[in-house]
């Protein structure tokens, strides 16, 4: 049984696992293992938005954690996935420099984003202020995993990454947007990646790889 | 009624050329659609100025002076460049770079650009304003990569990713600011987004939210704005996509995105004072301004030498606007007008010029005047008025923004005329050799339309001759709106 | 009454020193399972140990009075650690005369110890397989202070009792700096104690091995007690991570009459079996890194400890 006033702690707990996820994402080789921890990191959101739901009275919210489970649990990997498997792409691996250096970084951006956001966490009167920092050193993970990855699958999912902690700061320091506009993001997200998904096979077919050294011709000569 | 018009007709347009994009008469359909927008935006022009500002549909869309010039000239600039790609596709069709399948994407996806612009500058939402903005990135990326080459796809990843990156920001910057409005408007579903009741509350918005908010704003926008160090996408977007969709990317998306930072710069400034955005305007369009100028220097292409002049520019209006006060805010909202309708009249001529020269490389364009004169003199008096040269607006109101920047701030002018001086030296001594010269190049398959190049020269050069006084008052308005 | 706690200390230790070797066992049973083998007894471990006391020792020629005796140093450090450690009850003598810093220092010497004693012969193994656990050793030391810092950040002493007191006053507490900890402990129990991620106990392959390495030149009694160090060092480890993370159970707050000692037993058998089930599915799953990799793992476990230090930090002391 789920007491009001454990509510508080219980999301701390999913907001670390975001958190964890995001650096295990920055660790991981494997496009295929990227996904399943993306898909883990939807499952999170869709618990977390609950639990605020539910803690709040709100029913709108509850719309927003179904839309998270389908599109971002179920829908996204699995699009993702079938990506993959036609591009045949599933082994694919990618050598990363130095991981402890990446891991570093990440963790000097965590301590940056929760500086940033301390004294705003104090002003909140949401039971998830806490969490609002999280969610930005989420972010700003996902951002850092785009930048040291070179493969174009990889960089989408640090894409997708970066809006989930987005979706995370709006449930916990605000309750979640207005409905429409919530609507309007969860759209172009789904447009997003299928022209991505469009992208990915005009990129293979004049490359014959996904990998985005390829793409650095066009530079300042 | 009208504003509904102005979103609509672009959508329709965007589904009838889905449906028929890839018939004969598409590009004219083409134009017929971006006619009736044009109209209806007059008519709501017409209608602000007879009955002032207006809000409708349960608040969601406004009208106000600031964003009505905006609607006008995007309508318009949307209509010539319509007129403009008609031959131009035609010719590509030719040339066999294009099938009628792309054709048919390249004409919806124009419309739904079109009308992603309109609602961004439309809506009262802040948080429309940014589906709105990331619709327009969606819409232009597979147009970018229109052509399919590897370096078109290169340029169309860039801007996907670099602009989508860009755009979450501006996302956390949009939940900061409903987090601020939550704490004063409390919880009233979708008003505590709506930027007119924002604007009422703003003395009361929670400073230390809402200087954080901004600076998620300026970065997230900023990259959309083609702010330096932000830009990388801009360049080589306009580089590679089809010549009509650079002209929109840079007449139209740049003054979009600019529209969205000032927007939230008049909350922002309300609440924590000018200090800070100002001081950030100023720095990030100083840096755009000089970094743009000395990059046009190293430049082949003929794209990407107009990209950067793009980035350029940007940089000065922004840095106006960091200024703040009547006058700057009047010549950002002139040179935003000027810049557009050069930049885009600049678009057409080079890409007819790189058409006939079979090249986008400037070594291979020669001699311009000899194969078309229109072409050649469209191309050198387009260079002038972008440069700055006096009968042309952009010198008055360039000419504005250093007054006023001597006046206040007058450790930026040096860097301002350096960047504008640097600027001039690039981009004429690259222009001169093109224009004139010896050449053995084919006159073009179809007749190019450059009536929009010389109607649009026409109104710059009208603008910075005499300004019809209902137009001073009405960018005065808008100047105040600002602050 | 200062007398019983003396014995009840005392049984503390044996039971440790008995059940070691079982739980290693239980480990490599869990382990033959997973893989689809016949397993060996639960009580083989037991079996070598006898055989190993019945030979005689051989030794080399060259070798010092420190090659001797450090078997005999290795496993009193071990057994003065199981005494620290409350892994029964918190109300003990040994538990309160030294805290979890002198814990880790303990370690330490142990590692001086066996590194020195696996050079002192001068064979190439030895010095190799001293080397690397000394890499390893250097990097997961700070790594487990920081996840015993995560915990004395929380019951603000650095004492394990007092930590465990602390959990058993706040029954219900859920810190998730803890997850990180208790996954970064996990990994760090793993670098430790010569398991798989790092490296396998159960080969000689002269390229990978650390810890064995050591070993080569022990015969008779004297690998005899290394080897019951080892069991009892990850012994140790497990009753570290169920006082830092699962202490329910361990009789605390004074209560010692013999059906809270009966609880504690059960409770510590009961999670000693699901925690050696884990480990083993943990070295089940995961391929051996190679040597060059290990850094790297430790760097991450650090990280995460760090990382559950700045989420503490952040989330604030309620």
């Amino acid at each position: 049984m789920v007491t009001r006033a454990s509510i508080g702690p219980l999301l701390n707990v999913l907001a670390s696992g975001l958190l964890l996820i995001s650096f295990a994402m920055l660790s991981r080789r494997r496009t295929q293992r990227l996904i399943i921890l993306f898909a883990w990191q939807g499952a999170i959101l869709f618990l977390s938005t609950c639990l605020v739901a539910y803690s709040s009275g709100l029913t709108e919210l509850y719309y927003s954690a179904a839309l998270t489970l389908i599109l971002k649990v179920i829908l996204l990997p699995w699009i993702l996935h079938r990506l993959i498997s036609k591009l045949g792409a599933q082994w694919d691996s990618e050598t990363l420099v130095n991981i402890p250096t990446t891991m570093l970084v990440g963790l000097v951006l965590v301590i940056f984003a929760f500086g940033l956001t301390q004294p705003i966490s104090t002003l909140a009167t949401t039971i998830t202020r806490h969490t609002l920092g999280m969610a930005l050193a989420v972010i700003l993970l996902a951002f850092l995993m785009m930048i040291t990855r070179r493969k174009a699958l990889t960089q989408v999912i640090g894409f997708l990454a970066m809006e989930n902690g987005l979706f995370f700061a709006a449930t916990s320091a605000t309750y979640g947007m207005p409905m429409v506009i919530e609507l309007g993001i969860a759209l172009d997200l789904l447009v997003g990646v299928f022209i991505l998904g469009i992208f990915f096979f005009q990129i293979r077919e004049q490359f014959d790889s996904l990998d985005l050294h390829h793409l650095e011709a066009l530079k300042e000569d | 009624m009208e504003i509904l018009l102005v979103l609509g007709l672009p959508l329709l347009g965007a589904v009838t050329l889905a449906l028929f994009g890839a018939r004969r008469f598409a590009p004219e359909l083409n134009v017929g659609f971006s006619l009736a927008t044009l109209a209806a935006a007059a008519l709501l022009v017409l209608r602000v100025i007879h009955y002032g500002p207006m809000l409708i549909g349960r608040e969601q869309f406004f009208v106000d002076s600031f964003n009505v010039f905006l609607v006008a000239l995007t309508a318009f600039v949307g209509f010539t460049t319509a007129i403009f790609s008609r031959p131009y596709m035609r010719i590509e069709e030719l040339h066999g770079s294009l099938n009628s399948l792309r054709l048919r994407l390249y004409h919806s996806m124009y419309q739904l650009f079109m009308a992603a612009m309109f609602l961004a500058l439309l809506t009262n939402n802040m948080g429309l304003l940014w589906v709105a903005m990331e619709a327009a990135t969606l819409s232009t990326v597979l147009l970018v990569s229109l052509y399919r080459t590897k370096a078109s796809l290169e340029a169309a990843w860039k801007y996907f990713i670099l602009c989508g990156v860009g755009i979450a920001q501006a996302l956390f910057g949009t939940i900061l600011l409903y987090f601020a409005a939550e704490q004063t408007l409390g919880r009233e579903g979708m008003t505590a987004l709506l930027w007119t009741h924002l604007n009422a509350v703003k003395g009361h918005l929670e400073p230390r939210v809402l200087g954080l908010a901004f600076v998620f704003f300026l970065v997230g926008y900023g990259t959309k704005v083609g702010l330096a160090p932000l830009h990388n996408w801009l360049p080589d977007a306009h580089a590679e996509g089809p010549t009509p969709v650079s002209a929109v990317l840079s007449g139209l998306l740049l003054n979009v995105a600019l529209y969205a930072v000032i927007r939230c710069k008049v909350l922002v400034e309300g609440s924590i004072g000018v200090l800070l955005p100002s001081r950030m305007l100023m720095t990030f369009g100083l840096l755009s301004a000089i970094l743009g100028a000395f990059f046009l220097w190293r430049q082949r292409d003929i794209k990407r030498l107009f990209g950067y002049s793009s980035i350029e520019h940007m940089g000065i209006i922004t840095f106006a606007f960091g200024l703040g006060g009547p006058v700057a805010n009047f010549a950002a909202l002139l040179h935003m007008t000027v810049h557009s309708l050069t930049k885009s009249s600049i678009f057409f001529t080079a890409g007819h010029a790189s058409q006939a020269a079979g090249t986008q490389n400037m070594d291979g364009i020669r001699g311009l005047v000899g194969v078309s004169p229109t072409i050649g003199w469209g191309l050198m008096l387009g260079s002038l008025a972008i440069l700055g040269m006096p009968p042309f607006g952009v010198f008055s109101s360039e000419f504005l923004i250093l007054i006023t920047a001597m006046r206040g701030h007058p450790w930026a002018t040096p860097f301002l005329l350096i960047a504008l001086g640097v600027a001039f030296a690039g981009i004429f001594g690259k222009v001169q050799p093109m224009v004139f010269g010896e050449s053995d190049a084919q006159p073009l398959p179809h007749s190019p339309a450059l009536v929009p190049v010389f109607v649009h020269l026409a109104m710059v050069l009208v603008l910075g001759l005499y300004m019809p006084p209902a137009l001073a008052e009405w960018y005065r308005a808008a100047a105040r709106l600002i602050g | 009454m200062r007398g019983i706690t003396f014995v009840r200390q005392f049984g503390e230790v044996v039971l440790a020193i008995a059940i070691a070797p079982l739980f290693a066992g239980w480990i490599a049973q869990c382990r033959a399972w997973m893989q689809n083998r016949s397993a060996p007894s639960l009580v083989q471990p037991y079996r070598m140990l006898r055989k190993l006391f019945q030979k005689d020792a051989a030794l080399a020629k060259n070798a010092s009075p420190l090659f001797r005796t450090t078997p005999y140093v290795l496993f009193g450090t071990m057994v003065l650690a199981a005494a620290i450690i409350p892994s029964l009850a918190t109300d003990l003598p040994f538990a309160r005369a030294a805290d979890a810093i002198a814990l880790i220092g303990l370690f330490a010497t142990a590692r001086v110890f066996v590194s020195l004693a696996a050079m002192d012969i001068g064979t190439a193994f030895g010095t190799l397989g001293a080397r690397r656990e000394m890499m390893i050793g250097f990097l997961a030391e700070p790594a487990l202070l920081m996840v015993l810092f995560n915990a004395f950040l929380l019951s603000g002493s650095t004492a394990l009792p007092s930590l465990v007191e602390f959990y058993n006053a706040h029954r219900f507490l859920i810190d998730p700096s803890l997850a990180f900890a208790a996954i970064a402990f996990v990994m760090v129990l793993l670098a430790e104690n010569a398991r798989i991620p790092i490296d396998n106990p159960t080969t000689h392959l002269e390229l990978t091995m650390i810890h064995e390495a050591m070993l080569l030149e022990y015969s008779a009694r004297h690998l005899a007690l290394v080897e019951w160090a080892s069991s009892l060092k990850l012994f140790n480890y497990a009753c570290i991570g169920f006082a830092l993370f699962i202490p329910w159970g361990i009789a605390a707050g004074g209560r010692n009459g013999s059906a809270a000692t009966l609880l504690a037993i059960a409770a510590l058998m009961g999670k000693l079996a699901v925690a050696g089930a884990a480990l083993a599915l943990i070295e089940s799953l995961s391929a051996k890194l190679r040597i060059f990799r290990a850094p790297e793992y430790l760097a991450t476990a650090f990280l995460l400890a760090v990382l559950g230090l700045l989420v503490h930090l952040q989330i604030g002391a309620r």
